[in-house]
């Protein structure tokens, strides 16, 4: 555990998979820059692996003041120990305040290892991030500035809001998918920074013997908004305007079958009785009827928005905000409102 | 031979049942109105535990933290074949999070002593963290095999288990001893036996013995009921039928690493999802109307 330290960085950890960075860790650092601009201190991204030191730039692009680079054979595929130990030894040296990971498989595995030995609070699988103040109740001693971790509890029930204000570093992991991504600005500049790890025997000794990776599946189960696109959509290119919604709400991109069939998009998309039952916390239905075999896919979502320009489409009737409207002039009116406040 | 297994075992809300009977008028969820249940991942591990006792041969311990009803999950792990439970149940471990129970968890684990796996389910449904898992690997000094789907190959000391990462799976190599936490498509728990149902559905800790007495003899002396209570703590030990009940004295706890003390991370505010599937909300398909919609979702937490 380190003390609250004011100064401290803001820390993206930031996971890369065969030099690939995970699209949650680039989320993460547009949220970290936010939260360093807001405490006026630099944020950084610490990036373990092996050649993989050209990472950095996309990570300086995003907002990193600096990147601090582990580069080290023993770190090309992930193995819990000796990142879990690059971890430590940095935030011993360096003392961020705050440690952002993705709550990944490997995020998941990560973190609380971490915690654990560093002793510090660790909330999982955030939905949200702010800064704000907090008040013992007890002793009513006032804590300034501290991360405020919001995530869904209680099998998405409530809402938590969890803080940390004695033993830090601060961490979170955070879904992914719910912070957006920017652009980044690939003038920015930032330095790197090399950093040599000595590791004991005991971090070496859990051995990777095979290793298997499937090409990404879009996994809809997971998703926590989906964006899907019926027959209304009316033709592949306008089904570009799905995947922009879902971009910029960072959701994944469902469909009905009359969408699927008219080869607008794969059929692992498909929502539905003979496709993926799925629940997300939203599910946005644009041009889509809402036939039961649709619905007994989706009708379960927490929150449903319909787009569909006839007022007495079945979809209505499962839908909680229910657009009555043209989806081609709807859709980027709901990527404007969502920029804006971005 | 044989391998000494220790399986950490949870029960849970269930979470999954939460449904307009079981909230209350101001929409927030009645936690007493729902079933309470053995955390279902932690069925996959106890499975995970009893097919390497299977096949090699040893020994299970189940443990829990939690109220003294806990044992129910305890008892539902002696009827599926463990050979000892324990609870640790202490009023200065409620309020615990993930870093002080995975704490107060490897000193019983300590306690215990002679062990070549800790086998945890993945995550509990009321938090869905998965932390505990990893940090009680860290406290003991352990490496972890985290998401483990199966055994590849037991050997003496070395363990090589398969675990599946999302986007694929690899196999790990470990020496013994290890925790390991276990997914639900791990294995397909196997049911009580009807036999061993018999058998320990009388198992009980002291403490819930000396209930069952002041409630049995009502009109005695008290002299008269601890004879009896030591009487039936007797008999149920000869039939290997008492379960364990340790505090954080029994386990060298120490007081400021548990409950609120021992946790970093403290709740400052909590909203419930107010459940209103009645509510349909008509938008205009106007700037305005979506900007209002949009507003809406983000207050609310829906989009990020
Ligand atoms: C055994 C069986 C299994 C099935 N399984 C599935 C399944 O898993 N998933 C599935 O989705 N379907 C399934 N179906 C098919 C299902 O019955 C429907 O045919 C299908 O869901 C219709 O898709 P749709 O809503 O996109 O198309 P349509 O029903 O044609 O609806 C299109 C909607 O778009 C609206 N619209 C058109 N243009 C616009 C515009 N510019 N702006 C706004 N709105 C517009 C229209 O008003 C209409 O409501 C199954 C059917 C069978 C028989």
């Amino acid at each position: 555990m380190i003390e609250p330290n004011r100064k401290g960085e803001i820390w993206v950890f930031a996971e890369q998979e065969d030099g690939a960075l995970c699209d949650v860790s680039l989320e993460l650092c547009g949220k970290a820059r936010e939260l360093a601009d807001e405490l006026k201190v630099p944020m950084a991204a610490v990036l373990p692996g092996w050649n993989v030191r050209e990472l950095s730039y996309r990570l300086i692009a995003l907002g990193a003041d600096k990147v601090y680079y582990v580069h080290d054979t023993r770190l090309e595929h992930y193995r819990t120990l000796p990142y879990s130990r690059v971890m430590c030894e940095l935030i011993a040296k360096h003392k961020p305040q705050i440690v952002l990971y993705g709550a990944t498989p490997l995020g998941r595995d990560l973190a609380p290892r971490i915690a654990s030995e560093m002793r510090a609070g660790l909330t999982a699988d955030c939905t949200d991030l702010s800064i704000g103040d907090y008040t013992e109740s007890k002793t009513k001693k006032v804590h300034k500035d501290l991360l405020l971790q919001i995530r869904p509890a209680f099998g998405g029930n409530i809402i938590a809001t969890i803080i940390n204000h004695d033993r830090w570093p601060q961490m979170a992991t955070v879904r992914e998918g719910v912070m957006c991504m920017g652009d980044g600005d690939p003038r920015r500049s930032g330095e790197i920074i090399e950093e040599k790890i000595e590791f004991s025997d005991f971090d070496l000794a859990v051995k990777l013997i095979e290793r298997h990776r499937e090409e990404r599946k879009i996994n809809l189960k997971a998703a926590r908004t989906i964006v899907a696109g019926g027959a209304g959509v009316a033709n592949k290119e306008n089904f570009q305007l799905i995947h922009d919604l879902a971009g910029a709400i960072g959701g994944a991109v469902g469909a009905s079958r009359a969408a699927v069939d008219g080869g607008w998009i794969g059929k692992e998309h498909q929502v539905g009785q003979t496709g993926t039952t799925v629940r997300p916390a939203l599910y946005i239905a644009c041009g889509i009827s809402g036939a039961v075999q649709h619905r007994a896919g989706m009708e379960e979502s927490a929150k449903i928005i319909a787009i569909n320009w006839d007022k007495e489409a079945p979809i209505f009737s499962v839908a909680h905000f229910g657009i009555v409207g043209d989806l081609q002039t709807v859709i980027p009116m709901m990527i404007k409102a969502i920029r804006e406040r971005a | 031979m044989g391998y000494h297994c220790i399986v950490c075992v949870k029960q849970v809300p269930d979470t999954a049942r939460v449904t307009g009977e079981t909230m209350k008028a101001d929409g927030t969820v009645n936690r007493a109105a729902l079933p309470a249940i053995f955390n279902p991942e932690d069925l996959h591990a106890l499975e995970a535990a009893l097919e390497v006792r299977d096949q090699y041969g040893g020994t299970i311990t189940a443990i829990t933290m939690g109220p003294l009803g806990a044992t129910k999950v305890l008892r539902e792990c002696l009827f599926r074949g463990a050979d000892r439970a324990i609870i640790i149940n202490d009023r200065r471990a409620a309020a615990s999070d993930t870093l002080a129970t995975s704490y107060i968890l490897s000193r019983a684990v300590q306690k215990i002593g002679d062990f070549d796996f800790v086998f945890c389910g993945r995550q509990a449904i009321d938090g869905d963290t998965a932390q505990v898992g990893p940090q009680l690997a860290e406290k003991l000094g352990l490496p972890q095999v985290t998401y483990y789907e199966r055994m590849v190959d037991l050997n003496e000391r070395t363990a090589r288990m398969r675990r599946n990462v999302g986007n694929g799976w690899e196999v790990l190599e470990a020496k013994l001893p290890v925790l390991v936490t276990v997914l639900d498509t791990a294995n397909e728990p196997r049911p009580a036996g009807a036999r061993k149902m018999m058998q320990f559905k009388k198992a009980l800790t002291a403490q819930e013995l000396e209930r069952e007495v002041a409630a049995d003899m009502k009109d005695a002396t008290d002299e008269q009921r601890t004879e009896e209570l030591a009487r039936r703590i007797e008999t149920l030990r000869m039939n290997r039928l008492l379960i364990d009940q340790w505090d954080l004295d029994d386990v060298d706890g120490d007081l400021q690493w548990c409950g609120l003390a021992g946790s970093p991370t403290k709740v400052h505010r909590v909203q419930s999802i107010v459940l209103t599937k009645d509510g349909f909300k008509a938008i205009e398909p106007t700037e305005a109307g979506v900007r209002g919609m949009i507003h809406e979702l983000i207050v609310d937490h829906t989009l990020g």
